[in-house]
């Protein structure tokens, strides 16, 4: 699965949890940037992605990262 | 979009796409506001937005109260304030094992163990106490096993197990629940079995939100809970439509005959359609009705069920359309000879195209799109929670019973000359009383699920008739008529509240299996007495208008009420008394104890 792929499943995922059929997402973007990115949130997206992708994130793996495209760099790791 | 909230749950999308799934339910419906709290030993906020969902799907708007973290408790016992502001119609106590105070230890003695059972079930029961005073349905779950056993397979029977501990308080909570009405278990012990320990606890969600459940459970667990608050309010199906071919049978009957047909536990394919029939008929015998709807010669359709080894027989159903008519008229012609709403019904059909045309053309029949192989469609009946039940009164087990002799009734009419001889020929005895602890269940049971004659469809908790019982300011009434071809048990309610020197009619409803029998002017001549016995001479009467109540929208002109107000399709009534009553009833039997 290529980069852009992976981009542009989270993308779906955004916009599904998010309710939100244009949003679109960049590496830099953050919870910063979406007003309903909260802690509960958070988790949605985290689990649906873990579904989509089939991955599992590992405790804490998720705390330190900042944006999306951390959080992708992280993805492409764990599919590899 | 319905669809999408009905088995198999595809949860991965419920839980991605719920906005857009709550905005679509919300864009197409009508919906009755509830207010429901939910008490929590573990993070609800999820729970809660799915749940919202499956309630809406059930045409209820819920306005939810969520305890703080881990307080339920706290909430119960000590916070009944704040609830009793909130003025819930449900409370759900969202408790697992992650909650049990403590489990027994390896060092424990028995009786310590006893102690640690004793000291965990008081807790429980001082919140049902507590928070019965809201006088509301309670919810509980039991709980689920932990998903790691330090003793192994004697975890479950050494007392000091954890599973053994779970097991025993599992029993307790079913004991309770079984003693007081209000209380309702939603078994989590069941669910979490069903989908598996180690995907209804997420360890890595536990710690990080605590949830002590996996986000992909959170669907299975909310739809079991709208199933019981479905079944709380009245709105589970009553009947059950079989197709006959590749359904309760394998092969076509028309074509391979008798003998050809598969059934019995000769074969593999034989023994599937067996086990359906007998699922079918445990449900008929505890009180869902069973209905034919096949594309059959009736005498074919019936040959079928004359075959040595099927289970299900032609008695068991109370209505059979065996012919070459659409599907959707029979079913019509089926609810309408039941005397039940169309959405009472659930279809079952192997074959998609006659599922379709069904679904299209009478969309409040559930008609889940079951597939084609016998083996799949108990789940789809089961796990769908139709025909969920909060108890078994007796007069669901006799259901079927009534339905069979109105038939005998029906016949006998066709029989008599007019229809005021047929009444009489019935030798019509009825029983009117007001509420006796004994009934309170079912009078309740009547008032959430009686749609058509219902005069203002006003939906009562247990708890409700309880308090109207013994509060002096009403008079209330219920009736038991039986005939020559049996008795068909309680059913009619009438609820007058006093205020001043008039009887307003809050509640009156009849069941329709004893349509046109004089019974509601019985009924209407028992308010009267009553209302003259306290020296009442005013009675004021209520026409709701619902979707369903059409059929009473005269019975208070016709009862000679005069109309005094009417607003939209509502209307209000009079009528004045006088001491020399005339009965209006003129062919039942009526005693009073």
């Amino acid at each position: 699965m290529t980069k852009d792929e992976i981009f542009s499943g989270v993308q779906e995922i955004f916009r599904d949890i998010f309710d939100e059929d244009d949003l679109v997402i960049q590496d830099s973007t953050s919870s910063e940037d979406i007003e309903d990115w909260d802690s509960l949130n958070h988790i949605n997206l985290v689990s649906a992605i873990e579904k989509e992708f089939k991955i599992k994130f590992a405790l804490g793996e998720l705390v330190s990262l900042q944006d999306v495209g951390e959080m992708i760099t992280l993805m492409i790791e764990k599919m590899k | 979009m319905n669809s999408i909230l009905n088995y198999p749950l595809d949860n991965a999308k419920i839980l991605r796409k719920k906005k857009s799934i709550r905005k679509a339910l919300i864009a197409n419906g009508h919906f009755t506001q509830k207010n429901i709290a939910i008490l929590g030993g573990s993070t609800t906020a999820e729970i809660k937005n799915i749940m919202d969902l499956f309630l809406l799907k059930n045409g209820i708007e819920a306005h939810f109260y969520e305890s703080e973290y881990n307080q339920f408790y706290e909430d119960a016992v000590f916070n009944t304030e704040s609830l009793t502001t909130f003025n819930p119609d449900i409370i759900y106590i969202h408790t697992t094992n992650v909650n049990i105070m403590q489990f027994p230890q390896a060092c424990d003695s028995k009786e310590q163990v006893n102690a640690l059972h004793d000291a965990e079930f008081k807790k429980f029961q001082s919140i049902w106490q507590a928070l019965s005073l809201l006088n509301c349905p309670i919810i509980q779950n039991n709980f689920d096993l932990p998903q790691n056993r330090t003793l192994g397979n004697l975890d479950g029977y050494d007392y000091r197990g954890k599973t053994h501990f779970i097991n025993n308080l599992n029993n307790a909570f079913a004991e309770a629940a079984s003693q007081i009405e209000h209380l309702h278990l939603n078994d989590i012990h069941y669910l979490s079995s069903l989908i598996g320990l180690n995907t209804w606890f997420d360890r890595a969600l536990w710690y990080q939100a605590k949830y002590a459940i996996g986000f992909s459970a959170i669907p299975e667990l909310a739809f079991s809970l709208s199933n019981i608050i479905n079944a709380i309010f009245g709105k589970t199906k009553k009947c059950l439509v079989l197709d006959l071919d590749n359904t309760c049978w394998g092969g076509v009957i028309g074509d391979d005959g008798t003998s050809g047909i598969h059934i019995g536990t000769e074969t593999a394919v034989a023994e599937s359609f067996t086990s359906f029939q007998k699922y079918a008929k445990s449900l008929q015998e505890r009180g869902i009705i069973l209905a034919v709807c096949s594309k059959n010669d009736l005498n074919n359709a019936e040959l079928g069920l004359a075959h040595p080894d099927s289970i299900l027989q032609r008695d068991d159903f109370t209505a059979f359309k065996a012919n070459w008519e659409h599907k959707h008229n029979n079913i019509i012609d089926i609810a309408t000879e039941i005397n039940i709403g169309l959405d009472s019904l659930v279809f079952i059909d192997d074959n998609p195209a006659e599922r379709d045309i069904v679904q299209l053309n009478t969309q409040e029949v559930s008609v889940p799109n079951v597939g084609s192989d016998v083996i799949q469609f108990i789940d789809y009946i089961d796990h769908n929670g139709y025909f969920e039940a909060i108890t078994l009164s007796t007069d669901d087990l006799n259901r079927h019973t009534y339905y069979e002799q109105n038939k005998q009734r029906n016949d006998a009419q066709s029989t008599t000359t007019s229809y005021a001889d047929f009444l009489k020929s019935l030798n019509m005895n009825a029983k009117i009383n007001a509420f006796t602890p004994l009934y309170l269940d079912r009078i309740t049971q009547l008032t959430n699920k009686t749609n058509q004659f219902n005069l203002t469809t006003k939906r009562y908790t247990m708890s409700d008739i309880e308090a109207i019982a013994s509060d002096q300011q009403y008079i209330t009434l219920y009736g038991r008529l039986s005939d020559k071809y049996g008795d068909n048990g309680l059913v009619a309610v009438s609820i007058g509240k006093i205020v001043d020197d008039t009887c307003h009619i809050d509640c009156w409803l009849m069941s329709c299996r004893v349509l046109k029998r004089d019974m509601e002017m019985a009924m209407f001549d028992a308010l009267a007495q009553q209302c003259l016995q306290r020296g009442i001479y005013k009675i004021v009467g209520y026409y709701i208008k619902s979707k369903k109540n059409s059929m009473v929208a005269k019975l208070y002109k016709n009862l000679g009420f005069t109309q005094v107000d009417c607003s939209g399709d509502n209307t209000q009534w009079e009528i004045a008394l006088t001491q020399d009553y005339n009965n209006k009833n003129q062919h039942i039997m009526v005693t009073h104890d």
